[in-house]
């Protein structure tokens, strides 16, 4: 009897399982195959805008390669300007699996870079190792960080103050913070061209990973993308905060502590940035001024969107926008297009990737019968 | 601080809120007009950048200033439209596009700006509200700006027809219940998108007293938030038109006591008065945000403060 069983319970298992796998497979090529077609159609609207103002797509297109993937050197530049992107998506991903729309990513690392270049003055006087040193402005730089943003997420529970205004005033009274010190007390005199902190000096620097010309902060975003992924996939705290994300009442219903969940997860979001913060100064300038805020907490909205929040997905997304980043400068010079080139692309993208969200649940071929519509 | 001093700093506060509300006001307005319908537009912010831009470049061309105006109305509208329409897309979160709009109209902004930062526009005219008083200082700190008049028009004539017309009853209808305006036989996606479209205008208008008036010039940090802020301060108006210009002047006041103390020397704390109208408007939501007067003003269908 054994022997006749055998084959035919792996016959009844395994149709099963392939059949699984597809069902999940055409779910989630929804999730992929959507953003690729607002990607799409976003490049064919750019191409027109730029054809209207005399310029070659063709031209912009093979230069956006070349100055962000084509050579070794540009694509190491694009993983250098990668990493805080990464760190600022994860600021917007994590809030909104909990349904909150947090874009202050720019004023948590604006202030988590200045923190940790201030706090670095004294250790570095003091002829602290670099090691600890490094140590210490990473936990004070992504801890500012999560106390700035936990403000907006606490307000949003305990008061309802909208998560998506307040944030982005957070941001602004964040650069102001930086701005008063920067160019007050804080402000190191021996440098006249730029206000700024006092350099933090070579031997402090956070170097880079062994073979490359890129220095840790990506690592460091990758690994954390992953270790948030499985926070929020395999653990209670994950499956709590996608809950409440949900269902918010039902959450409440269910006795979860929903407003510790949404502090919590803002908490999250603002140590990303502030730790973004802190390898801006760390491992590329130095120093804080008014260079740290250069837009990328505002280009990881886009990562995080165009990712659908998953922290997994924000890693290639990012070092998509890490190479149209940096490849601007080429871009600039060869065309002769203003600066603001990548922001109206950038924008541009971003509207056609919301527009495109009224796409889910459109085709047959990504339904699976019987199965409840998920958005 | 002597009594002199006081009164120049007094004077420079309030002629600094007559000239630094008017865009918040415009923005306020246009705002007021399309969270009455039921929407929110956060992408203000980027309409306010591109008609400040766009009302600096036509007014280069064309050398009026006030065809600029017209021009940066028109920006508006368009960028108010785009958000309207995409808003009016099933499954889409009009915050989130709002946001999208915001980057995108900044980012354009930007991008056709950067051949008017050197060039010198024709700038609108202004007249004083202090020359009776024969005090040049006074007369000097109170100039204003017939676009301050027109705001306050608007926002008399805003809350008249939401009080009295068919027009303003549709919109409220609209904003507190889409089922009832459908079961009226109204399009809420057509009510939507002309409010929007509307509010885009003002708000472009508003950006072009910044280019073309006060500061008076066009660069890229020209609006930092200014856009934003008067999103919120309709929360804290509670949807009035009237109470909009009434914030609008505290926030403009607020917004002038960084620089009317350091008209007399006190540069201490610059940055932090400048930070001064984001710590109030923030302090201001947090007043307002769950208080029963504005629970109950609130247009229904609002997603902003759920």
């Amino acid at each position: 009897m054994a022997d006749v069983a055998e084959p035919l319970r792996a016959g009844a298992i395994a149709p099963n399982h392939w059949a699984d796998l597809s069902i999940r497979i055409r779910r989630s090529a929804e999730f992929v195959a959507i953003p690729l077609f607002a990607l799409a159609v976003s490049a064919v609207l750019f191409s027109v805008f730029l054809f209207l103002l005399g310029k070659s797509p063709l031209d912009f297109y093979s230069l956006v390669y070349r100055g962000g993937f084509g050579t070794a050197f540009s694509l190491q530049n694009t993983f250098q300007r990668s990493a805080p992107l990464i760190l600022t998506a994860l600021a917007v991903a994590i809030p909104a699996r909990i349904g909150l729309v947090i874009i202050g990513g720019e004023g948590a690392l604006v202030l988590g870079g200045f923190v940790s270049a201030a706090v670095a003055i004294p250790l570095v006087l003091g002829k602290l190792p670099p090691i600890p040193t490094l140590i210490i402005m990473a936990i004070v730089g992504s801890f500012v960080g999560a106390v700035w943003i936990g403000i907006v997420g606490y307000l949003r529970y305990a008061r309802g103050v909208n998560e998506t205004i307040s944030s982005l005033l957070m941001t602004y009274i964040g650069i102001a913070i930086m701005n008063f010190f920067v160019e007050g007390s804080l402000r190191d005199l021996t440098n006249p061209n730029k206000p700024s902190t006092m350099p933090i000096g070579d031997n402090y620097m956070v170097g880079k990973i062994p073979g490359t010309e890129v220095h840790w902060g990506l690592a460091a975003g990758i690994v954390l993308a992953i270790v948030l992924h499985i926070l929020m996939t395999r653990t209670t705290f994950g499956f709590a905060v996608r809950v409440s994300g949900g269902n918010p009442r039902a959450a409440l219903a269910q006795g979860l502590p929903v407003g510790k969940l949404i502090v919590i997860c803002c908490m999250i979001a603002g140590a990303c940035a502030g730790l973004a913060g802190f390898f801006e100064v760390a491992a590329i300038q130095g120093r804080a001024n008014a260079s740290l805020a250069a837009g990328y907490g505002f280009t990881g909205i886009l990562v995080a969107f165009l990712a659908r929040h998953n922290p997994i997905a924000i890693i290639p997304v990012a070092i998509m926008f890490g190479g149209i980043v940096a490849s601007g400068g080429l871009v600039q010079r060869r065309m002769d297009l203003p600066d603001a080139t990548v922001l109206v692309l950038q924008g541009l993208t971003f509207v056609v990737l919301l527009a495109s969200e009224t796409l889910y649940g459109r085709f047959k071929i990504f339904q699976v019968g019987g199965s409840a519509e998920r958005t | 601080m002597n009594d002199g001093a006081l009164a120049i700093v007094l004077f420079a506060i309030v002629g600094g809120a007559l000239r630094v509300s008017t865009p918040f006001m415009f923005v306020a307005l246009g705002e007021c007009l399309t969270e009455k319908s039921g929407r929110v537009n956060l992408g203000l912010e980027g309409t306010l950048v591109l008609g400040a831009m766009t009302a600096y470049a036509i007014s280069f061309h064309s050398g009026s200033p006030w065809l600029g105006v017209f021009a940066a109305g028109c920006a508006g509208s368009v960028l108010g439209a785009m958000h309207g329409y995409i808003c009016k897309l099933p499954k889409v979160n009009d915050i989130a596009v709002g946001i999208a709009m915001m980057l995108f109209g900044t980012g354009v902004a930007f991008f056709f700006g950067k051949a008017y930062i050197q060039p010198s526009a024709p700038r609108l005219g202004s007249f004083s509200l202090g020359a009776w008083t024969g005090n040049q200082q006074i007369a000097t700190a109170l100039q204003i700006n017939p676009l301050l008049l027109v705001g306050i028009a608007v926002a008399i004539i805003m809350a008249w027809a939401f009080a009295n017309t068919k027009w303003g009853l549709i919109v409220r209808m609209t904003g507190d219940s889409a089922p009832s305006a459908k079961a009226m036989g109204v399009s809420v996606d057509l009510v939507r998108f002309l409010a929007t479209t509307i509010g885009g205008f003002l708000a472009g208008v508003g950006g072009a007293f910044l280019s073309l008036f006060y500061p008076g010039s066009w660069n890229q940090g020209l609006s930092s938030g200014q856009g934003l802020m008067a999103v919120a301060l309709v929360i804290f108006a509670r949807w009035s038109p009237i109470r909009c210009v009434i914030a609008a002047l505290l926030f403009g006041a607020a917004g002038a006591i960084g620089p009317a103390l350091q008209s007399i020397g006190i540069t201490q704390g610059y940055y932090f008065f400048n930070a001064a109208p984001y710590i109030l408007t923030l302090g201001i939501m947090i007043a307002s945000a769950g208080s029963k007067r504005a629970m109950r003003d609130v247009p229904g269908e609002l997603s902003i403060t759920k």
